[in-house]
């Protein structure tokens, strides 16, 4: 009974950033904007708040609250990128987001280098960042099935010339959904250099917001699938480390076994038809008059 | 105008003296018009004589470069449809702008309705207005369930919850069966009774003559005709429109049938639709030399089957098909050129290759054999003589034939099709046998009368044609029999002369038993949720 509580406990942990940036996935891709880019968005929430929060390293220098902005800040402002290039530009979606995880990669790696091997003081607690998404999802759930703006939203990632017709401002909705996916990406970021592994290291991001694309997909583009998708991909994280080096199968094939489940489980989806859940007008640029 | 002296309060919207240009055309050139309270003002033109750029105008999608617009007489700035509804200017587009995946209650509630529930708080009102104008619309049904007259209620319904007084129909009907044209009628006589004014926009007269009070015809951008319906006539109209007297005269000299051979013949036919269900339930079928047989029939009760299994181009799971008395093959390419020529139902992307030119778009079924090709390689000289010759006896208008055929209106993309089937380039003769499905949706009145002349001189030639319609009128005036599709079954055929629109439209909505005598039920009300052996296939996106 302890060891189920345990994994359950490990799998929020575990779970806790993959909803925080599925979550902000799915609001982006509701508004038909696909953003590839979280790992990237990840990667520079996770440096911008460890830098803030670390300050110069004396205690007191720094602000676990302030770092918590500047991550979101930071993912937001690299997600305003991409919706510049991709809704006022009309580039394509999926190139600009993989340029976009490749760029906040490498420049979280560079700008990174000096707090590499640095720990953080005063870690702050997991409980609130696991509680506050599910309370997000549940609050994100209500706003797009019951409210006039969460309808716009919805509409705008179905059908735009509807939305542009009737007067609603089609691209500053959706620059507002990918920002807003931004910031989400940019807190998962900081959840991890700061309350999940209080440091930074280049690359400590590991593949985790590819998962949380996948998991907008495995969910069905719904807030309140993605609380337990989520969950579901943290308990297999947690076998993950709990199963190393304790049976005959080689370790390698645990680490991997996220990453081949993503592929399993969006098979799966595609079985379903899962597929005919997305948006009608997701990864396209709206130009107005055309048909 | 002339309205000075009939109305006493100024007309509800009016268009002074506006003119709209597009780099290379005028589209409207000094446009006046004026639609009174409680009036059908028809808008009548040919494809490009500028009705949509008006509309456009009248519903802020375009600002004019010049004139003025007024609503109640004073003068206004329409920006944006937006703005267009809060001056009580609503519009029906031909192809609906609703989100799917949604109720109606919630596209309804788009850009309106409470902060929160948003759905809820219109399906009251939804509910009243579906009512008192019997719409007959569920406000909880989700649109893509719905029949396309049913989207175009949901859409007549927007308007009315913004209060429009001014409702513009752009082609309503085009997506209408002879049912759902009669119920679309009655709401609005309705909208009329409670002094709203509608703009109603139709290619068919008998439409425009049987709903609307008054007309204004548009030509080459200009208003060329206004006149009251009162008094008009499908002849009076028509010349207004084209400019020059246009003949509504089909009837052909009739061959003598009895007499002629039987060129294609089917026994029996049995086919699966694309979801696996029976979609062709024995069909038989005779054409004779010089004959022309019309098949009616509610979209998706196998008429695209039956085509498709004819031109080889869908899977046949039992009969036999014979031309000239000789079996039939089941490649498309080999029944091709043994003389059958399909006119596809959808003329853009099975017809043509949208991306490719006038000339290559010609050469699709020819492009490898002499002339054309020689030795294997393309006779580029030859390839570019044919395609002039065949724009100038089908009168193509095309800036050349190197234009990408995406670039041309509809009915010349059907121009290029009959000119690449109907082509006699071998020198066998031309077609034996034409398929045509739908061969004048969405063309305007020329275009049309070009293409029932070159169907008939191909039966006066002695080719039997196969004309699949959902236009009753043009299955009456061209066919010499006409059958109908029901089920998966081909009723009759039954002879054009005695047949009547009613008697066709009752066979349609299954009131005719059916050979296996299973009672349908259906009456002809129900014609808009009949399910047919194969999915309703009513977005044919013909148009260009």
């Amino acid at each position: 009974m302890d060891e189920l509580l345990n994994a359950l406990l490990r799998a929020l942990a575990f779970g806790t950033p993959l909803l925080l940036a599925s979550l902000g996935a799915v609001i982006n891709e509701r508004a038909g904007v696909v953003n590839l880019g979280v790992e990237g968005m990840m990667a520079l929430g996770a440096l911008a708040g460890f830098a803030v929060a670390y300050g110069d390293g004396s205690p007191g220098s720094g602000s676990i609250a302030l770092g918590i902005v500047a991550a979101m800040a930071a993912g937001g402002l690299a997600a305003l990128l991409h919706a510049f290039i991709t809704i006022t530009l009309r580039a394509n979606q999926f190139v600009s987001g993989l340029s976009l995880t490749l760029l906040g990669l490498g420049v979280a790696g560079l700008l990174g280098k000096k707090y590499e091997g640095f720990p953080l003081f005063g870690q702050p607690n997991q409980w609130p960042f696991t509680i506050g998404a599910i309370v997000l999802a549940l609050l994100l759930a209500f706003w797009l099935t019951s409210t006039r703006a969460g309808l716009t939203l919805r509409s705008v990632g179905e059908n735009p010339a509807a939305a542009d017709v009737l007067g609603l401002n089609v691209n500053l909705i959706r620059y507002g959904a990918v920002a807003f996916g931004g910031a989400l990406a940019g807190l998962a970021g900081a959840y991890l250099s700061l309350v999940y592994r209080p440091s930074w290291t280049d690359g400590m991001t590991a593949g985790l917001g590819w998962i949380a694309v996948a998991l907008v997909i495995f969910v069905g583009w719904n807030p309140l699938r993605a609380i337990f998708g989520s969950v579901f991909f943290g308990l297999l994280y947690y076998l993950q480390f709990r199963l190393q080096g304790k049976t005959f199968i080689p370790t390698e094939f645990f680490a991997a076994m996220p990453y081949l489940l993503v592929i399993v489980v969006l098979a799966f989806a595609g079985l379903r038809g899962q597929q005919g859940a997305a948006p009608e007008a997701l990864g396209r640029p709206y130009t107005r008059g055309e048909r | 105008m002339t309205s000075a002296h009939t109305a006493t309060a100024p007309p509800v919207l009016e268009l002074r003296a506006v003119t709209k240009r597009f780099p290379g055309v005028i589209a409207n050139d000094k446009v006046s018009l004026h639609l009174n309270a409680g009036e059908v003002l028809a808008l009548l033109g040919e494809n490009g004589a500028g009705k949509s750029t008006v509309i456009s105008v009248m519903y802020g999608l375009y600002r004019p470069d010049e004139g003025e617009t007024l609503v109640d007489g004073r003068a206004v700035t329409i920006g944006s449809p937006a703005q267009a509804l809060k001056l009580g200017i609503g519009l029906v587009p031909q192809h609906p702008m609703l989100v799917a995946r949604h109720s109606v209650a919630e596209n309804l509630a788009l850009g309106g309705g409470s902060a929160f529930f948003p759905g809820r708080s219109v399906a009251g009102r939804i509910r009243e207005l579906s009512e008192k104008y019997g719409l007959g619309v569920d406000p909880g049904a989700r649109v893509s369930q719905l029949s396309p007259g049913e989207k175009q209620r949901v859409e007549i319904l927007r308007s009315l919850l913004r209060g429009v007084r001014v409702l513009i129909l752009d082609e309503p009907t085009s997506v209408l069966t002879p049912q759902e044209v009669g119920g679309l009628f009655q709401v609005m006589n309705e909208l009329r009774k409670d002094g709203r004014s509608l703009v109603f926009i139709s290619h068919k007269l008998g439409e425009v003559l049987e709903i609307t009070d008054r007309v204004t015809v548009l030509r080459k951008g200009k208003v060329t005709g206004n006149a009251p319906t009162r008094g008009a006539t499908r002849e009076t109209l028509a010349e207004m429109m084209v400019g020059r007297s246009v003949s509504f005269e089909r009837k052909r000299q009739t061959p003598d049938l009895k007499a002629a051979p039987v060129r294609l013949a089917a026994h029996d036919l049995q086919a699966l639709s694309s979801r696996g269900l029976p979609a062709l339930r024995g069909v038989n079928l005779e054409l004779r030399a010089g004959e022309i047989v019309g098949v009616a029939g509610v979209a998706g009760n196998g008429q695209s089957e039956l085509v498709e299994v004819l031109a080889g181009l869908h899977d046949l799971q039992g009969g036999q098909i014979t031309l000239d008395g000789v079996a039939l093959g089941r490649n498309a390419r080999t029944i091709f050129e043994s003389g059958v020529a399909h006119i596809p139902e959808d003329r853009i992307h099975m017809g043509t290759v949208p991306s490719m030119s006038v000339a290559e778009n010609l050469a699709l079924r020819d492009y490898a054999k002499p002339p054309l090709s020689r030795g294997g390689v393309r006779d580029l000289g030859a390839l570019d003589s044919h395609a002039r010759q065949m724009v100038n006896t089908f009168d193509i208008s095309t800036p050349g034939v190197g234009t990408a055929s995406r670039l041309l209106s509809g009915g010349n993309i059907q121009k290029i099709i009959l000119a690449r089937e109907l082509g006699d380039l071998s020198g066998q003769g031309g077609a034996k046998v034409i398929l045509a499905v739908h061969p004048t949706y969405g063309l305007d009145i020329g275009a049309t009368e070009q293409v029932h002349r070159t169907l008939m001189d191909a039966a006066g030639r002695g080719a039997c044609v196969l004309l699949v319609s959902e236009d009753l009128d043009e299955l009456l005036a061209l066919s010499d029999s006409i059958a109908v599709m029901y089920h998966g079954e081909l009723l009759g055929p039954y002879d054009a002369a005695t047949a009547t629109r009613e008697g066709i439209g009752l066979i349609m909505a299954g009131g005719a038993a059916s050979t296996d005598g299973t009672p349908h039920g259906a009456g002809p009300g129900d014609l808009s949720v009949q399910a047919g052996p194969d999915e309703p296939n009513h977005t044919r996106g013909l148009k260009a």
